[in-house]
């Protein structure tokens, strides 16, 4: 392995971790808060790709078209909370679960009715289509850097509103006593409503800022859902810190075990059965460092204050 | 809002007692006997393999019903096991060991060792974290087979023999295959049974309602929930056994998390905790999947608000509302 290549994957492994922080993060928000699971939230990760495709289409601008997919992502985020997740957050967990899982067979075969079940993509905009040169012969894609700062801006704005604001410290207030902040006169559904719009942003964001880069097809979100659970179990749940924490450590991990995994079995195996044990143990890297981090700290990493 | 006792507890007071019913699950399995005859009689014949295919997935939804049912702990990754069954019994056969006595207990020792590792990990957590993290060593087991290059990867690994016993191969007759996966169905539906009329079922159910004060009693939680939870995913690598002999083909679609997915639902479908509505849902569910798939190539997108509309307006599954008409024409 060389440096350059190094570096070149450590800012991937940087990308993927920022993806699924926004992603991660709207997630355990609304499981902070409102104890409730949402398996629908990978869903709309999908639909804010889709979403972009379509608009970034119409418009012809990139800018332009991911406002009117955050906008329409919202659109359909709330009318999902209205219809259906509202008369969910009294229930156990189990029925959560199944109610959102027939949420995802729906809305997955809903993207392959409109859209179509071929991959999509959206052209890179225009003023960042050019790559930077990091050094003598490495030039990394200017969007990924600008995928990567606004995944960063985001997280910044996130802790500010969660650390700094008054809507953020009824937040927190939330996500350790509910029933305590709704007794003090707060309209906890309100709450509940700001939270999950939130999150559902977030998640739309991701999906289209992720359009450029990765091919837009049904069943994305599920793998980006399933990652992101990674994450919140190994950061801890409920905790946006822990989220943050633990998307770098996914991202970072998934991304260099799957490029150096091969190099360094070939340190002591021949190069076919370093290549297939490699492919074998990279894909389960991750989910070995969960197991390790529970195995270690069964709340996760950084877990939220108040929770039991 | 600790997490301890929400998950399946809430279902409790509407649940019917496991094994309960002895007569319901008498006439369940002396219809599923009649299918044969039924098909010969003229009822369409593709009924055959199909209520064999809902029978395997009897026995994987049996399996779940008693850690999620029983035991309260909501797995998402139970498709894993079906898949780890399926693939030892496809290995094995590639490799040329087409013997049922010598792969049931390699399949049911690998099953157990896989349960027992993930188990004492993800137990040691409870609530949503657990559905996680058992959805995640679901998908961990998924990427594996996908980069299994040897035995097929990503395209699934067709079977040239089906497994024998005594040197016969079991599936030759399509009648004979559905007796022995009926056969199996009532073994493992014995089995289960027995094991949650026992001190140790009733543990494992007290347990579900209040960890806190079976511990004080005297008993490991811990330790009966991780054996029950090795229990449940040997029987469900059975049925990946029944299910690889079916389809002659094994692939990494077999424990998609959707699949797991789909055991729930079944489990719930038929009514929580209650073993003979975990046979009634599968069989519902293959039956609706079947009819569905006949009319769209979209049937999700008609099943999946079909779930939805399940979980927001019935209780207790098909049992409870068996058991609702009971009750209203006794009274």
């Amino acid at each position: 392995m060389t440096t350059s290549l190094l570096i070149v994957q450590i800012l991937n492994g940087l990308q993927l971790g920022v993806l699924l922080f926004l992603v991660a993060a709207g997630l355990t928000l609304v499981f902070g808060v409102m104890d409730f699971i949402n398996l629908a939230h990978g869903v709309q990760y999908m639909l804010g790709a889709y979403l972009a495709v379509t608009f970034v289409g119409l418009t012809g601008s990139f800018v332009l078209g991911l406002l009117l997919a955050l906008a329409a992502a919202l659109v359909i985020g709330l009318a999902l909370e209205f219809l259906v997740f509202r008369h969910l957050y009294e229930r156990d967990h189990l029925d959560q679960v199944l109610a959102t899982f027939g949420l995802i067979l729906l809305l997955n075969q809903g993207v392959k009715i409109v859209w179509g079940a071929a991959p999509l993509s959206v052209p890179v905009p225009e003023f960042l289509s050019g790559s930077v040169r990091l050094m003598d012969g490495i030039l990394y894609p200017t969007y990924r850097f600008a995928l990567i700062g606004a995944g960063l801006a985001v997280g910044g704005l996130l802790w500010f509103i969660v650390e700094r604001t008054r809507t953020g410290m009824l937040l927190r207030a939330g996500a350790s006593n509910a029933p305590m902040v709704s007794a003090l006169g707060v309209d906890i559904r309100k709450l509940f409503m700001v939270v999950f719009a939130f999150g559902t942003m977030l998640a739309g964001f991701a999906g289209a800022m992720a359009a450029p880069i990765l091919s837009v097809e049904p069943g994305m979100g599920d793998t980006v859902l399933i990652l992101a659970f990674v994450v919140i179990v190994v950061g801890g749940i409920g905790s946006i810190r822990g989220a943050f924490v633990g998307a770098l450590i996914v991202g970072l991990v998934d991304t260099l075990g799957r490029s150096f995994m091969n190099d360094l079995l070939r340190l002591f195996m021949s190069a076919p059965s370093a290549r297939a044990t490699g492919a074998a143990l990279s894909s389960m890297l991750i989910y070995l460092v969960m197991a390790i981090v529970l195995f270690v700290r069964p709340e996760g990493l950084l877990p939220a204050k108040g929770r039991t | 809002m600790s997490a301890a006792p929400t998950t399946a507890g809430a279902a409790g007071s509407t649940q019917s007692r496991p094994g309960s019913r002895p007569l319901l699950a008498l006439v369940l399995f002396a219809a599923l006997a009649l299918v044969p005859a039924a098909v010969s009689l003229g009822v369409p014949a593709h009924w055959l393999s199909l209520v064999t295919r809902a029978m395997i997935f009897a026995i994987a939804a049996l399996s779940l019903d008693l850690i999620l049912g029983v035991g309260g702990l909501v797995s998402f990754g139970h498709a894993a096991f079906i898949g780890i069954g399926a693939y030892v019994t496809g290995i094995m056969i590639t490799e040329g060991r087409t013997e049922t006595l010598l792969i049931l207990p390699v399949l049911l020792v690998v099953c157990a060792i896989f349960a027992a590792v993930t188990g004492a990990v993800s137990l040691r957590t409870r609530g949503v974290a657990f559905i996680m993290i058992t959805l995640a060593f679901g998908q961990m087991v998924f990427f594996l087979a996908q980069a299994l290059s040897a035995y097929g990867g990503d395209d699934g690994l067709t079977l040239y023999a089906r497994s024998t016993i005594a040197g016969l191969d079991i599936a030759a007759s399509r009648t004979g295959f559905f007796y022995i996966v009926l056969g199996a169905l009532i073994g493992c539906y014995g089995l289960v049974c027995i094991i949650v009329a026992s001190r140790f079922g009733r543990v494992l159910r007290a347990a579900r309602e209040n960890a806190t004060r079976v511990t004080v009693t005297g008993y490991d939680v811990g330790r009966v929930r991780l054996i029950a939870y090795v229990i449940s995913g040997m029987i469900a690598g059975l049925s990946g056994f029944f299910l690889a002999n079916q389809t002659e083909f094994v692939s990494p679609a077999f424990m998609s998390w959707q699949r797991s997915g789909e055991l729930i639902f079944m489990v719930v479908l038929g009514g929580v905790g209650s073993l003979h509505g975990a046979i009634i849902g599968a069989l519902a569910f293959l039956f609706a999947e079947d009819v569905l798939a006949g009319i769209t190539e979209h049937w999700k997108a008609i099943f999946g608000p079909l779930i939805v509309l399940f979980v927001l307006f019935t209780r207790g599954g098909i049992v409870g509302i068996l058991a609702r008409i009971r009750g209203r024409s006794d009274g």
